[in-house]
């Protein structure tokens, strides 16, 4: 299976986080549930870009697409 | 006496202020915590055994690492026993629906050494995902007592209150691990691993605690809701209908106790006027100071039901879509997803615009929202902009079924929000954060709103708007007042001796009075404040009169027209009566030229819609930003923008 990144995922499309890259917002998004492991699915996209909504086992959270870009997923 | 103290935190949406409200009922404030501008609620409870105990509400965090200032409180707060609000026991509340979230704030500070009782909540939202938590199991592990609580029905607060009263503190428990955690706090890296070690510990824990029911079979009702509210059409569609629904209801419902409380302060004043003996002090009373509380007040019925609204979408969790549906479309112009409502909310008024604008999380982005929201076009706009249009916009159809009017009125609002954008992006570029910004926002399951929290918001916004807006709305009303009323003792009398003399004999002794005090305000210090401004007007094509219109409505817009009224010296009811509308249209200048033509009238139309004339909003203002230089930035450059737009419309148009 190939390493993407999470932005780029389609509503309906799961998979599961390998690495959140380093920048100020891994220490946020792993208090928020979002670390290497976790299975994530995503719900739906705000249109024009914005953000999107996954499911993080069990919760929604809801992210830019920048911020998405950070997740790498399999 | 100080009473003993609890705390309450937990991660946002898993309820805790319902639990504080359920616990503290109306027995609460909203403070700040000393030296920052971080919101601090407590209250007090009575536990089994009668004793009354302090209760702190904390800033909802997912962390004791502090990644913002509402954070860092909570971290100073529960990490220094010093602190003279250091709590004796601690109260954590967590989503029983997403417990291994919530449980990684339960033992960083079961690290803190503090005492915990660990209060789960939305069980039958965990049921709901077919499963249950086994509380004794949990107990066992985690050392501490466990309660759960339903916060919309209360029940399992009894039982929460018996276990406070029954709290005997585990005198094995040591704080060592303050020392790591502290050490922590200055590695991000280091917090990283630590947490997910944490995580390890807490699904082993969460394994055995918990209890599945795969043949409960619920559809899950919010991604159902949801199917709709955020469909990129249909979302959109039904939060533009919300907003219709919104307006209506403030334009049309609040618009009758406002003018029940217009009346009735007008009542007051008048009978004052006559009950108490004359003299100036009488005056100050019956002219300045009650008009100006009426000035406050009248603002409260659109505040109450804007709140009640918001209330309401935020409450359901409806409010955290609509972020999710804006961020894209308003993040060039410098401005959040939650920015979208405090704008919104300022078409009806500025101020309950600004308080909302506290959810927003980035400093640079919540400073942005409430520097351009007095942009958008307010209801107190609404009067100043009907006499105006009636004066000088032509009743014409445009294009076979526009009206002109209606044309002009639209074309008002519009100049308003494009300037609040436009601003918003220059401020953007202007405007230094050293971190940036992020979304990252949990998206709640739907719940119906709780009717008490409802009313404990609601009683809280009007509360702290009537308090702390109100005095310096008050204050400013009365100086406004003495302005108006005095001015140098001789000119003052001769005002009234010249139309005595004039006129007792022409005129019936009621528009005798109308004229003396029309004479007496150009001759009072506003008056003379009118005429010395007028060069600087001139170019916009205003005289003095409308100097003294402008100076003011500083106070608030909506006083230019009772303004205008006493200028002319005519009953201030123009609807019903046209004397000031007449009384405008043949207004001359030396020349003989008409003084409100279309460029005069559209010139200051537009003045309103950019000028800063409203100290409830500069209260605010000072309020949500505990500085000075917010509002006084915003004097000046809503004022400078009013004074170039205003000259160059009025140059091209006359």
């Amino acid at each position: 299976m190939s390493m993407t990144r999470l932005s780029s995922f389609r509503p309906g499309n799961a998979g599961r986080v390998v690495e959140v890259q380093h920048s100020e917002l891994c220490a946020k998004m792993t208090e928020m549930g979002l670390f290497r492991g976790k299975h994530v699915r995503v719900l739906f996209c705000a249109p024009f870009g914005g953000p999107m909504a996954i499911d993080v086992e069990g919760y929604v959270l809801s992210l830019r697409r920048d911020e998405a870009d950070l997740v790498e997923v399999v | 006496m100080s009473h003993r103290k609890i705390a309450l935190i937990g991660n946002p949406n898993t309820g805790k202020t319902s639990i504080f409200n359920h616990l503290t009922g109306l027995n609460q404030r909203v403070g700040n915590f000393p030296g920052v501008t971080v919101e601090k609620k407590n209250g007090h409870t009575t536990i089994p055994g009668g004793e009354v105990i302090e209760v702190i509400d904390l800033p909802g965090t997912y962390s004791i690492f502090p990644r913002s200032r509402d954070e860092q409180v909570v971290f100073q707060l529960l990490s220094q026993p010093s602190n003279e609000d250091y709590p004796e026991l601690v109260l954590v509340v967590a989503d029983a629906s997403n417990l291994e979230r919530n449980l990684l704030l339960f033992t960083q500070l079961q690290d803190l050494g503090l005492p915990l009782i660990l209060v789960l909540t939305m069980a039958d939202v965990a049921l709901r995902k077919s499963f249950s938590i086994h509380i004794p199991s949990l107990k066992q592990r985690l050392h501490v007592p466990v309660v759960m609580v339903n916060g919309r029905t209360g029940e399992g607060i009894v039982e929460l209150k018996e276990t406070i009263a029954g709290y005997h503190r585990d005198r094995k428990s040591e704080t060592q691990g303050a020392d790591h955690l502290s050490e922590l706090l200055a590695n991000e890296q280091l917090q990283i691993q630590d947490t997910q070690k944490r995580y390890t510990k807490i699904r082993e824990i969460i394994a055995e605690a918990k209890r599945d029911y795969p043949d409960i079979k619920t559809r899950s009702r919010t991604s159902a809701i949801d199917s709709i509210l955020v469909h990129p059409v249909w979302g959109y569609a039904v939060f533009i209908s919300i907003l219709l629904i919104i307006f209506q209801a403030i334009f049309n419902f609040a618009s009758i106790p406002m003018d029940w409380i217009d009346m009735g302060f007008n009542e007051i004043s008048i009978w004052m006027q006559h009950a108490l003996p004359a003299g100036p002090f009488t005056d100050l009373i019956s002219q300045g100071i009650v008009p100006g509380i009426g000035g406050v007040v009248v603002f409260v019925p659109q505040i109450l039901l804007l709140f009640l609204f918001l209330t309401l979408l935020e409450e359901s969790g409806y409010m955290a879509r609509v972020v999710f549906l804006m961020d894209k479309l308003v993040r060039p112009f410098g401005l959040n997803g939650k920015s979208v409502v405090p704008l919104m909310s300022s078409v009806a008024c500025a101020i309950p615009g600004i308080m909302a604008a506290r959810n927003i999380s980035t400093w640079k982005d919540r400073i942005i929202t409430i520097m351009v929201s007095p942009l958008m076009s307010c209801s107190a706009r609404i009067p100043v902009y009907t006499l105006l249009i009636a004066l000088v916009v032509p009743d014409k159809e445009v294009l076979g079924f526009f009206n002109l009017k209606g044309l002009v009125l639209f074309g008002l609002y519009s100049l308003g929000l494009v300037s609040a954008l436009a601003v918003a992006w220059v401020m953007k570029l202007l405007l230094r954060e050293s971190s940036r910004g992020y979304l990252l926002l949990e998206l709640p399951t739907y719940q119906w709103p709780r009717w008490k929290s409802v009313f404990i918001v609601l009683w809280e916004k009007v509360r702290v708007f009537v308090w702390d807006a109100g005095k310096v709305i008050i204050a400013i009303s009365v100086i406004l007042w003495v302005l108006a009323t005095y001015g140098p003792a001789e000119s003052m009398q001769h005002a009234e001796d010249d139309i005595k003399a004039t006129y007792t004999n022409t005129t019936s002794p009621q528009e005798l009075d109308q004229k003396i005090a029309a004479s007496k305000l150009e001759h009072s210090y506003i008056g003379i404040l009118g005429r010395a401004i007028e060069p600087a007007i001139r170019p916009l094509g205003y005289d003095w009169k409308i100097g003294i219109a402008l100076i003011t409505s500083f106070a608030a817009r909506e006083v230019f027209v009772g303004s205008m009224a006493t200028i002319y010296s005519v009953g201030e009811n123009f609807e019903e009566d046209h004397r000031l509308m007449d009384r405008l249209k043949e207004e001359k200048k030396a020349d003989g030229s008409p003084v409100y033509t279309a460029a005069t009238g559209i010139s200051l139309m537009v003045f309103y819609v950019y000028a800063m004339q409203c100290m409830a909003t500069l209260a605010v203002v000072k309020r949500e930003t505990k500085t000075w230089k917010w509002p006084l930035i915003q004097v000046v450059y809503m004022g400078v923008l009013a004074y170039l737009a205003s000259f160059v419309f009025y140059q091209i148009l006359s």
